[in-house]
């Protein structure tokens, strides 16, 4: 011992410190490896949410152009005192060229009409027949409106489309540049919020495309989704950990939990369309079904996070409250699940935002398909936001690479606030046995 | 006899009570120690010598800081964040606390053994291997294969494993895995070797080989031992330092400790009122 | 509308018999609620029990069962011309029926007209007996209860063996949940293997599932080797694992040995958005972003780099997996226990050494296990690879070309209108038990693993 003592810790000094010297050499390449692992995870996260909300913030913007409009009875082919539908029916969109034209005298001829009337929305009627339904009188007055203006124009304006018309890409001509650059000096062409963006259903045409059918469809199906997974997650989690005896029965439900909590989320998408749709004839592209499919996506989810705050609440509360003469049912519904509930509320939220943000087998049951009309009910055809996202990310419109961002925002902000309140709730609740 | 009063702890008139002879003797000095975990604190201007090639044995009751104080030696408490620790402690006469002192280093050579025994999930060979591995002791293969069977043969366990060298060091019993990691410290030939509690874990028969072992490791190592057992510190230290809710009440060899204590303290405990 | 005042009126008569069967409670027991052998609102309960339970039951059967009834009576009423116009075109009549008989819509022929009139009147009869019914039973579940309360009824332990069958039943939708999953893959599969043989589907190395527009088109039959499709899913996810193991691992470890308690309080959180962000948004950003910067950085460099190449989408998936790697690690390397920690440190380690030669070492097992999980995650992944990845069934190993994957696959082949009965749309199915069987072994194995690996700390 004597001899390996000398023999080991005799070796000349500057060799033992050299190999210190790389020791701590890797050991500061090791925590900086770690650091760079971190880095590069937020880093890729950070250039996630950049590039996302660089590119949808200005679909929250419109740009829109003010005209003075006269409501020529001439022109709208109908007359004031005449029945809504038939003041539905009138030529709105004709009453806005109108009044373009009008703003540009000096424009003749019909090929460049046509083209002075291409910078404003096929929409752009529409805020017109919203005033003459409101108020059947202003036909034959002159108002001054704000109009939305065509895709081209709008991203032109954003700045997405070039605005020199010899450059390659540009939409709009010589001339549609000319009287755009007119409307801006005369100071009645700005950008305004977007409010058919938060209001209206999907479009074939990006400037009338909206999110809100897609926000209805996403909140049905969610709400279906926690309706039936939340009576069902708890039930089945006070079955488990409460009462189920310990047997092959219950090891056999607990091992197809933990296995359907891994199951990728499209072979649920085909068990939706095997057995909602072809078997119990269910209707496709219903959020109601699409609620059905996510129950089963996200019950595992939940169960498990119920189990998990089941199991923390302390066995003395439990032998308590038996001790106390009170029934098992009794001892659940009284004692252990008021303290379990904050847990499972946080899990069931965090499933619910599992759900919001899941599409995969939301395209299996058929909610791909293109649905102007904001659904009113679960019944009704519907698509979820995510699944907006992937529709409007495969148009081949530039103005939709906009509208897709900007709906990944609205997803994004309500994934965000639910994690909050799950967060919070935690926080409120957090106990300490 | 170096003896610190619990009453009169300041650092002043302690430091007067220990003679330099007594602190150039000490291959571990530690002066007004205090050790702070967060806002308790846990150590108290403890001032005690450990003196080399002698078994120096820590006892009192629990939470009394002599597991605090022996994690100070090889500076074990850094790697808990909320620990501070002030006063001076050196070993040779060298800061361990000191800017300059390599933790690395330090370990080095004061190595330890731990209340539960803790081999790596490693072979037995490997676990012995580790340390020299690390500190680069060894030039090649046959060097390292000798400290290995040195360190085996040191600890008392190389009879028992040599045949099984590359099975896992989790298989051992209690008491044969607590040799090992008495092995696994001895290997990289330290200088001091801590040990805390090495025999709670295990029954009277491995407790009985490892003290035995400690008693002939005395020769070629300083040893400080945490123990709850008075039989235990009796048979196998020199000099025994009695410690009290965070403060060291009496140091001496270990015989005067046991049938002459000076404070009534160390009376009261030794003789099993309390503690 | 109908449904919804029925479901009122048996709610209410529910709550009804609970402040009967309440108020006959306290009744009997002249006042004095400790002579009866349970707490009135046990009796409440069960006369609400008795009275909502069978007749809400009722309804929920007419839910289900009414769309097929009122379908099968509606064709067999059809004339044979109309029902022999094929299952597809009778869907598509079927469909107008309903729309003409719900929405007013006109109707394109008079048979239709009279079916939706039929329709009509069918929907209305079977509500008006599910109704019936249901109001009869929970009239009668009433009556019968409350005459049944007396002070010894054992009223608690009744509604308790109600609610645990309730439990009961919960907890089998999980089972049943699997074996819809196993049959129904399991029926469309098979009924797909009787027009391509299994051994050509698992080995074949060509996949062409052409849509055939006319019967006599080239290529109609298609061909269904889906071997391409699993290299591809494995190129990707091998792509994906070679960036989320390293970062997940790294991270893990700086998140459990080196981190401040503070920086893990913020980076950890941030690190789980990754995870919290919907997989269509990856989709999105690989197919928008990350694609064509790949593919000019490739062009470049001189590569040829496809707009839908393997690497863009298994470097974006492999991003998204990263915080299920990491927090999965770092559950388990913090499950090490502190004593090795201890043990090394006490020997002279560095940080470093000991956690690449003992932490390591110990958690490997544990490790392996949750990357086994991630790797299961990745063959599942499907926005991604839909958006991201190529359609083109190509077999090659270089991450640079367009592959396509199982997912993929599967949702190309579901997602439009086509007959239910092709084998190009049972092929999915197929698709969808392979990777259903694949991710299940997986997770068997590791859930496994990770469960001996705590057993051993515990």
């Amino acid at each position: 011992m004597t001899e390996m003592v000398e023999q080991t810790s005799a070796p000349a000094a500057d060799a033992v410190t050299s190999r210190l010297k790389r020791r701590y050499a890797a050991e500061r390449r090791f925590q900086f490896m770690g650091m760079a692992a971190i880095a590069v995870a937020l880093g890729f996260l950070a250039l996630l949410l950049v590039s996302i909300f660089a590119k949808g913030a200005s679909a929250f913007v419109q740009t829109q152009v003010q005209l003075e409009v006269t409501f020529d009875a001439g022109i709208l082919g109908v007359a004031p005192g005449a029945d809504r539908d038939t003041l539905a029916s009138g030529d709105y969109l004709g009453l806005a060229k109108a009044a373009l034209w009008s703003r540009f005298p000096d424009v003749s001829g019909r090929a460049e009409k046509r083209q002075l009337a291409a910078l404003l929305s096929p929409s752009a009627g529409d805020a017109l027949r919203d005033m003459v339904l409101s108020d059947p009188n202003v036909i034959g007055s002159t108002r001054k409106v704000w109009f939305p203006v065509s895709d081209s124009v709008d991203m032109t304006n954003k700045g997405y489309l070039p605005r020199d018309p010899a450059v390659e890409g540009a939409r709009l001509n010589a001339a549609q540049m000319g009287w755009l650059q007119s409307l801006e000096d005369g100071g009645v062409l700005t950008k305004r919020f977007n409010w058919q963006f938060v209001t209206t259903g999907d479009s074939r045409d990006p400037t009338q495309a909206g999110v809100w059918g897609a926000v209805v469809g996403s909140f049905y199906s969610v709400l279906v989704t926690l309706l039936l997974s939340f009576p069902l997650g708890v039930a089945t989690a006070v079955y488990l950990e409460e009462f189920a005896p310990k047997n092959r029965w219950t090891d056999l439900i607990e091992v197809n939990i933990n296995n359907l909590a891994a199951v990728p989320s499209i072979v649920f998408g085909l068990l939706g369309l095997a057995v909602f749709l072809a078997v119990f004839g269910l209707p496709r592209s219903a959020p109601m079904v699409g609620g059905l499919v996510l129950t089963l996506m996200t019950l595992p989810t939940i169960i498990i996070a119920a189990r998990a705050s089941l199991k923390a609440v302390p066995p003395s509360i439990r032998e308590a409250a038996l001790g106390m003469g009170s029934s098992k049912l009794q001892m659940v519904t009284d004692h252990v699940l008021p303290l379990a509930l904050p847990g499972i509320l946080t899990g069931t939220i965090l499933g619910m935002a599992r759900a919001l943000g899941e599409s995969a087998p939301l395209l299996m049951i058929g909610m791909v398909a293109f649905i102007v009309d904001v659904p009113s009910g679960p019944m009704d055809p519907a698509t979820v936001l995510p699944v907006q996202v992937y529709l409007w990310a495969d148009s081949s419109e530039r103005a939709f690479v906009e509208k897709t961002s900007a709906a990944i925002i609205v997803l994004l902000l309500f994934l965000a606030v639910m994690n909050l309140a799950a967060i919070l709730l935690r926080k409120k609740f957090e106990r300490r046995w | 006899m170096a003896q610190t009063s619990a009453a009169v702890a300041a650092p002043a008139t302690s430091a007067s009570q220990n003679t330099l002879a007594d602190r150039r003797l000490a291959k571990v000095s530690a002066r007004d120690v205090n050790v702070y975990y967060g806002e308790k604190h846990a150590l108290k201007h403890v001032d005690l010598d450990i003196r080399a090639n002698e078994v120096t044995a820590l006892i009192g009751p629990s939470g009394c800081g002599k597991s605090t104080f022996l994690r100070c030696i090889n500076r074990m408490n850094d790697l808990i964040d909320i620990a501070r620790v002030a006063g001076s402690l050196t070993l040779d006469g060298d800061d361990i606390y000191d800017r300059k002192i390599d933790v690395v280093q330090l370990r080095a050579r004061v190595g330890m053994v731990f209340q539960k025994p803790n081999p790596f999930p490693k072979s037995i060979y490997d676990n012995v291997a580790y340390g020299p591995r690390i500190h680069g002791m060894a030039k090649d293969q046959t060097e390292l294969d000798e400290i290995v069977m040195t360190s085996l043969e040191k600890a008392g366990l190389l009879a028992e494993v040599k045949d099984r060298l590359d099975e896992a060091g989790t298989g051992l019993s209690g008491g044969q895995q607590q040799r090992l990691c008495i092995a696994r410290a001895i290997a990289v030939s330290p200088e001091v070797i801590l040990m805390d509690e090495p025999c709670s874990a295990l029954d009277p028969i491995a407790t009985a080989k490892v003290e035995e072992l400690i008693d002939e490791l005395r020769e070629n190592f300083t040893i400080v031992i945490v123990t709850h057992s008075m039989q235990q510190a009796a048979r196998v230290s020199q000099r025994t330092a009695f410690f009290h809710l965070g403060e060291l009440v009496e140091v001496g060899d270990t015989e005067q400790i046991f049938t002459n204590p000076q404070h009534p303290l160390t009376q009261g405990y030794i003789t099993g009122r309390f503690g | 509308m109908q449904l919804l005042t029925l479901t009122v009126v048996l709610l209410l008569l529910t709550s009804i018999g609970y402040r009967l069967g309440r108020g006959k409670a306290v009744a009997t027991a002249g006042g004095n609620p400790r002579l009866l052998h349970s707490l009135p609102r046990y009796h409440g309960y069960f006369v609400a029990l008795w009275c909502g339970l069978p007749a809400l039951l009722v309804v929920a059967l007419w839910l289900v069962a009414e769309p097929s009834l009122v379908r099968h009576l509606v064709q067999s009423g059809l004339p044979d011309d109309t029902l022999a116009i094929g299952e597809e075109r009778l869907n598509l009549l079927y469909n107008e029926v309903r729309n003409v008989a719900r929405y007013g819509m006109t109707a394109s022929s008079p048979v239709v007209e009279a079916a939706a009139q039929r329709y009509g009147e069918l929907r209305a009869t079977l509500f008006a007996a599910a109704a019936a019914l249901a109001l009869a039973l929970a009239s009668g579940g009433l009556a019968f209860a409350y005459q049944r309360i007396k002070s010894d009824l054992r009223a608690r332990n009744r509604v308790e063996s109600v609610v645990r069958v309730f439990l009961v039943v919960c907890s089998t939708v999980a089972i049943f949940t699997t074996i819809g999953i196993v049959l129904s893959l399991l029926f469309e599969s098979l009924r797909f293997f009787q027009s391509v043989s299994p051994i050509e589907f698992l080995f074949g190395t060509t996949w062409s599932p052409q849509m055939a527009i006319r019967a006599d088109q080239v290529g109609s039959s298609g061909a269904f080797g889906a071997v391409p499709l699993f290299a591809g899913t494995a190129l990707i996810s091998l792509i994906a694992m070679l960036v989320a193991v390293p970062l997940g691992l790294l991270s893990a470890i700086y998140m459990a040995e080196y981190a401040a308690p503070r920086f893990r309080a913020v980076a950890k959180p941030l690190l789980e958005i990754l995870a919290g962000i919907p997989t269509v948004v990856y989709g999105f950003f690989a197919a928008l972003s990350m694609a064509p910067m790949v593919r000019d950085f490739g062009s470049s460099m001189g590569l040829s780099i496809a707009s839908e190449s393997a690497l863009v989408a298994g470097v974006v998936m492999g991003v998204m997996i990263i915080p299920f790697v990491s927090s999965l690690s770092d559950d388990i390397i913090t499950a090490v226990p502190q004593s090795l920690r201890e043990g090394s440190y006490g020997l002279g380690a560095t940080k470093s050494e000991t956690v690449k030669q003992v932490i390591l070492p110990a958690a490997l097992p544990g490790i392996v296990g949750g990357v086994l999980l991630a790797v299961s995650r990745a063959i599942g992944e499907t926005m991604i690879v839909v958006m991201a990845a190529g359609l083109s069934a190509n077999l090659t190993a270089n991450p640079f070309e367009a592959v396509t994957t199982v997912t993929v696959q599967i949702v190309t082949l579901l997602v439009g209108d086509q007959e239910f009965d092709s084998p190009k749309t049972l092929a999915a199915f197929a698709l969808g038990l392979v990777l259903f069987f694949v991710t299940l072994a997986l997770n068997i194995v590791a859930l496994h693993v990770v469960r001996k690996y705590r057993e051993q700390y515990d």
